[in-house]
């Protein structure tokens, strides 16, 4: 009786994984087909791309589209700008959120609670209610149309100083009393000592901070009009929006939007093991 | 605490945390009391807002609000298309992620990894790459179009339909704009207007905005999976529960105070939604696609009314606000339980991942670390 009734169950089990399995393979084709026929889609021509817009090989392979980004549309530029404006604001997050979180976790001085309380009430900002604010005080400062302009603003971002923060408060306290009592001054005991043993943290920070500019395209809406300083994601933008007369060439724009990508993707690849580190063993520590 | 140690420490606490009071406090505090300012004034763009502006009082929120003409309207609009946004995206990518999330964390499950990674990636690529591909996907002879077109159906031209979902559904009841309906409703919108449903077009940023969240919230929901445990899930299927009463009785109340996370961050995400809007056409078509995110960046930089956009910009944050606070009071008495520091800088960093979603739900940030700290 109960051994019939183990079958049954464990029978009842395996059609519930396979079904399972179905489900989980249609969804996953859902959500990567897109991406695949954008990419193959780069490489039709203009009217294949639109008659045939399923197809995961091209009839035709044609290079027009990336041959245009690089010659009449000035793609590298807006590469240029994007890279040069990444690595300064992660360089700035990753250094300057650090710095603040732990001065705000271990270094007792008067105000700090204030300070502290001041970050999170400025977190509770949304950012698309800024866009007006940040282009009046850029005008105001002579900033607007700069890469200072474009840089600066987003350089701290008080969700990052609050993640170092809270990682800082997890580290004990007495390495660092004991580098201390040895003479080390307080930034050489930050950087040498407390620094390091925050790696995991850091690397939170550095993703998050590459990602979110590498990405971020409302803030270059309003901090310039120079089409010398569009970044890729203003720049495709005004791809995809026809701007430059390309209505409706979807090779081109699936192009640029392909290019535009990669970085990140590269990115979240690398570090991948990381950012989903809820998989396995989310529980040590 | 020997004064030679912590004596210079003030010194250094201050000088560390300069740079981000000054950033902060020059370009996020500074510019909101300008705009605010600005909202409060009659400033047509020209030369500094300080100096050649005149203090109006409230003349530019009653415009948007109490005034009937094209201001109102709009702004009545925007509230409209953006509150079925909401409605629909917040319900639907909750439970969507919920159920990827309890599929993908089966332990018989192969191939897990690489669900996760399906699910996850769109999460990863910029608004403006996404919305791009979702433009060429969603064309009258698109992709998705001729998938309908096996199926039979005759897919919409979706990007250029500006009909609402819930008049189609009307009219195939007989039921038109006449009578009642017609009626004037708030912010000069007939009641009619206001039961329009999210447009056609709409509701291809309403899937767009699905597809790249669910991803972010399955994590987070996973993440509450797995401090629940398998151990649990087993006792009670030995206890002789089936599936489905194992996950609504057992599993699916443990993840309550993730729920909740990932309902306040989809809440405050789905009203700043800007990218998308400018790009499939500023609002169109027929201004169903407009948000008051939109409308307040576009009257300030297209049609010059400094102040009427940053009023916009002012209720809007003002929504904002009210829905934190809305959250907060439903979250009020739950117990702060204390849980190691570590899980929670990782339960925050978790939030963080996508920086996409962090940036939408800036609110959240803190309460939403908490309550994932009271999980444990």
């Amino acid at each position: 009786m109960s051994m019939t009734m183990h079958a049954g169950r464990r029978r009842l089990a395996t059609i519930g994984l396979a079904l399972s399995y179905v489900l989980l393979v249609a969804l996953a084709l859902i959500y990567i087909y897109p991406f695949l026929i954008s990419i193959s889609g780069s490489f039709k021509t203009d009217a294949e791309a639109t008659q045939q817009p399923l197809s995961l090989l091209p009839a035709t392979w044609t290079f027009a589209a990336y041959e245009r980004l690089f010659t009449s549309v000035p793609l590298l530029q807006w590469a240029g700008n994007s890279l040069l404006i990444t690595v300064i604001v992660t360089t700035g997050r990753v250094f300057f959120d650090s710095l603040a979180g732990y001065a705000l976790s271990r270094l007792q001085f008067r105000g700090r609670a204030v300070v502290f309380a001041c970050l999170v009430a400025v977190m509770a900002v949304p950012n698309v209610v800024l866009l007006i604010p940040r282009f009046l005080i850029l005008k105001e400062l002579g900033l607007y149309n700069s890469y200072a302009g474009m840089i600066v603003p987003i350089m701290i971002d008080a969700a990052g100083i609050f993640i170092m923060k809270q990682f800082f408060e997890s580290i004990p306290v007495s390495v660092e009393e004991a580098a201390r009592i040895d003479g080390a001054g307080v930034f050489r005991t930050f950087w040498t000592i407390v620094l390091p043993m925050a790696m995991p943290a850091l690397v939170t920070l550095f993703i998050l901070s590459f990602q979110g500019s590498w990405n971020e395209f409302a803030h270059f809406v309003v901090s310039r009009n120079d089409p010398d300083l569009n970044t890729l994601t203003t720049g495709v933008a005004s791809l995809t929006s026809g701007q430059l007369g390309s209505g409706n060439q979807y090779p081109l724009q699936l192009a640029a939007a392909v290019l535009m990508s990669i970085p990140v993707a590269v990115l979240f690849f690398i570090f991948q093991r990381r950012i989903m580190s809820t998989s396995e063993g989310g529980e040590k520590g | 605490m020997s004064r030679g140690i912590r004596g210079n420490e003030a010194r250094y606490g201050w000088a560390f945390t300069a740079p981000a009071i000054l950033i902060i406090g020059v370009f996020l505090v500074l510019p909101i009391l300008l705009a605010l300012w600005v909202s409060f004034s009659d400033w047509n763009g020209l030369g500094s807002p300080l100096g050649n502006s005149e203090f109006v009082g409230g003349v530019n929120y009653a415009k948007v609000l109490v005034d009937s003409g094209l201001a109102q309207r709009d702004f009545g609009t925007s509230i409209r298309n953006n509150l079925y946004y909401v409605l629909l995206v917040v319900p639907l990518q909750t439970a969507l992620a919920l159920f990827l999330a309890v599929q993908v964390n089966r332990r018989m499950l192969r191939g897990r990894g690489f669900f996760r990674t399906a699910f996850y990636f769109p999460s990863v690529t910029s608004s403006i790459a996404i919305t791009t591909i979702f433009i060429f996907l969603f064309t009258s002879s698109g992709a998705v179009n001729q998938v309908l077109g096996w199926l039979g159906v005759n897919g919409p031209n979706w990007f250029a339909d500006p009909r609402g979902v819930l008049h189609l559904l009307l009219g195939g009841l007989g039921v038109d704009g006449s009578g009642a309906a017609a009626a004037g409703g708030p912010l000069g919108l007939s009641w009619w207007d206001w039961f329009a449903g999210p447009s056609v077009a709409m509701c291809v940023l309403i899937i767009l905005a699905i597809f790249t969240t669910s991803g972010t919230f399955m994590l987070l929901f996973l993440a509450a999976l797995q401090n629940v445990g398998a151990e649990i899930e087993e006792a009670a299927a030995v206890d002789g529960a089936g599936p489905f009463r194992t996950f609504f009785s057992v599993t699916l109340p443990m993840l309550k105070p993730t729920l909740f996370t990932v309902l306040t961050l989809g809440l405050i995400g789905t009203w700043q939604v800007f990218d998308q809007i400018y790009l499939t056409g500023r609002g169109a078509p027929a201004k169903t696609l407009l948000t008051p995110a939109f409308l307040a960046y576009d009257t300030s930089f297209s049609d010059l009314k400094w102040g009427q956009g940053a009023a916009i910009s002012f209720i809007l944050f003002g929504i904002i606000v009210a829905l934190t606070l809305f959250q907060r009071w439903v979250l009020r008495d739950r117990d702060a339980g204390r849980a190691g520091r570590r899980r929670e800088v990782r339960a925050v960093a978790r939030l963080h991942r996508d920086a996409e979603s962090v940036r939408a739900a800036g609110t959240a940030v803190p309460e939403a670390a908490a309550s994932e700290g009271r999980e444990r």
